[in-house]
């Protein structure tokens, strides 16, 4: 619909507000934002179509890179599945290395989210603050797993490497400079008027629309929802270990700030059970390449929220389907409610308080007419478009000369 | 080479400014790029500064593989670009395509679109192999200018 009164802004692909390439259209009245239209797609790759090709070693590589942020969450959403198919115990000691780096993940997650959040409301000093704090977790990350991001611990019936004792001692001493400094960041949070005034009332997301619109992971805790995997369905070792879900009932962009920064205490609470609880004991089990038939689901706490992956195998090397649901597509639906008649100036931090991912969501759109599905090739949909630009009076054949 | 020349290239090298430009990556190397930014890395110790838009900007930092839907937007912002400009290709993604070779709406590496000056592999690239990246493009711009 186009008014006289509305007036759209385009924001993105490239936009110095957003990290990846997405494409909002907003539409204002004034600067009261009546509707937002996303287009997506600028970073859909095709991987679960690339999954049925690979094998499931090939596989876990290749998820574990749908998103670098949560990598650590789909390789071992992924992994859980394929043992379940294949009917594998994995040892005790791995599945205590996965849930270890897996809470790492989870701090180091949390830190950049406060600083993009800090960045978007424009105190920068806590972006540079929080990415100094996040390098400890990094630091820790490289000595255990050998890279820095994406760090391919996992593999098929367990974990690729141990840790050592003199890890253990490195780990618990960087626990306590983080502890300090997440202290720090809750004190700044809870108690400095210019940060309570900005986020307070932002992007509100009452109980029931939390409900209603299925958000997951701190979005939902922060609307006063207590969904969380590692609770309601324990996977890995968080069926021994003591934590406490954690709840907000403030339902805005404060809320989101509060869980996520006490989630990071209950990580660093988490961490040292398992650091001195971890059992002795082999660290993998061989499974066999080939996967019997059959079809799983795996749920996963990710830093975002739930991720869920489906795996159906039909008993060969290589998986039959492979799906995934990310947290933000759960998620960004409450977008659009919480951007509902607010400013236009409050879009970027309600956009980023949900902490979006869109290299984890962007999906393909199949058109299905009533005749049933038709298939235009790329090449044939960019005719068309060059000749209805063209009928329209713009002529884009001579700059595409210049650049080929 | 002119005085205001020999002014602007010495800018150019002292105090490179640059556009970030994710084209579809997993968001490992715009991370790795952030961190090389903030303090522990800190590569604004060289002049290197982030700008908004592609019209300030010297170094096109690219990450990740040319999705089709990216490509011609990539090709647009390197067109809006002033000249001489430089591309700087981060991780294997952005240097051939790398895991996602072979995906039905991945194109390739960054060469695949738009020429590139400068390969950065490594998945992600760590923030030390992109400071020695943007150290060995700054130096090829000062034999240029000393053969000039």
């Amino acid at each position: 619909m186009h008014n006289s009164d509305e007036f759209r802004i385009p924001i993105g692909p490239q936009h110095p507000a957003l990290k990846e390439p997405e494409s909002f259209s907003i539409a204002l009245k004034g600067e009261k934002i009546l509707g937002v239209d996303i287009r997506l797609g600028y970073n859909h790759r095709g991987i679960e179509k690339a999954c049925e090709e690979r094998t499931y070693i090939q596989d876990m590589y290749l998820l574990e890179r749908i998103c670098g942020i949560c990598s650590h969450s789909h390789s071992t959403c992924f992994v859980q599945a394929v043992e379940e198919l294949a009917s594998v115990q994995v040892p005790k000691r791995a599945l205590y290395i996965r849930t270890l780096i897996a809470e790492f993940e989870r701090i180091h997650s949390h830190f950049l989210w406060l600083g993009v959040a800090g960045h978007e409301i424009g105190f920068d000093t806590l972006l540079m603050y929080t990415w100094r704090d996040r390098e400890i977790i990094m630091d820790i990350l490289a000595t255990l797993t050998g890279n820095r991001v994406n760090y391919g611990i996992n593999t098929i019936g367990g974990v690729r490497r141990d840790i050592t004792d003199d890890h253990k001692r490195q780990i618990l001493e960087a626990m306590e400079k983080l502890e300090e400094r997440i202290n720090y960041y809750i004190q700044i949070a809870t108690q400095e008027t210019t940060i309570i005034k900005r986020l307070s009332g932002v992007g509100m997301l009452t109980y029931e629309e939390a409900l209603k619109l299925d958000a997951v992971g701190p979005t939902a805790r922060a609307s006063g929802v207590a969904r969380d995997v590692r609770k309601d369905d324990p996977y890995a070792a968080y069926g021994e270990i003591v934590f406490n879900v954690i709840t907000d009932s403030h339902c805005d962009v404060y809320g989101r700030t509060v869980v996520r920064l006490k989630e990071l205490l209950e990580s660093l609470s988490i961490i040292r059970q398992l650091v001195n609880n971890i059992p002795e004991g082999p660290i993998s089990v061989r499974v066999p390449r080939k996967i019997p038939a059959g079809e799983a689901l795996s749920r996963y706490e990710a830093p975002r929220g739930e991720d869920v992956h489906y795996v159906r195998s039909n008993g060969t090397e290589k998986p039959d389907r492979v799906k995934v649901r990310a947290p933000t597509l759960a998620n960004i639906q409450a977008v659009k409610q919480m951007l509902k008649d607010r400013q236009l100036a409050d879009m970027p931090i309600v956009v980023a308080a949900i902490d979006p991912c869109f290299s984890c969501t962007d999906r393909m759109v199949a058109m299905k007419s009533e005749k049933g599905a038709s298939v235009i090739k790329w090449q044939e949909l960019r005719n068309y478009s060059i000749e209805w630009y063209k009928k329209h009076g713009v002529d884009f054949t001579e700059l595409n000369k210049k650049l080929a | 080479m002119g005085l205001v020349d020999c002014i602007v290239n010495w800018g150019r090298i002292k105090s490179p400014w640059i556009l970030h430009f994710n084209s579809g990556a997993c968001n490992a190397c715009d991370i790795e790029i952030i961190a090389t930014l903030t303090p522990r890395y800190d590569i604004e110790r060289f002049g290197v500064l982030l700008k908004g838009t592609p019209r300030h900007a010297d170094v096109l930092v690219c990450s990740g593989p040319v999705t089709f839907q990216v490509e011609d937007r990539l090709k647009r912002i390197y067109e809006q670009m002033a000249e001489p400009k430089f591309v700087v290709a981060v991780g294997t993604c952005a240097c051939s395509g790398g895991v996602f070779k072979g995906c039905y709406n991945i194109k390739g590496g960054i060469n695949t679109a738009i020429p590139v000056s400068l390969y950065i592999p490594g998945c992600p690239a760590s923030p030390k192999a992109i400071i020695d990246g943007v150290v060995k493009l700054l130096e090829s711009l000062e034999e240029k200018e000393g053969k000039e």
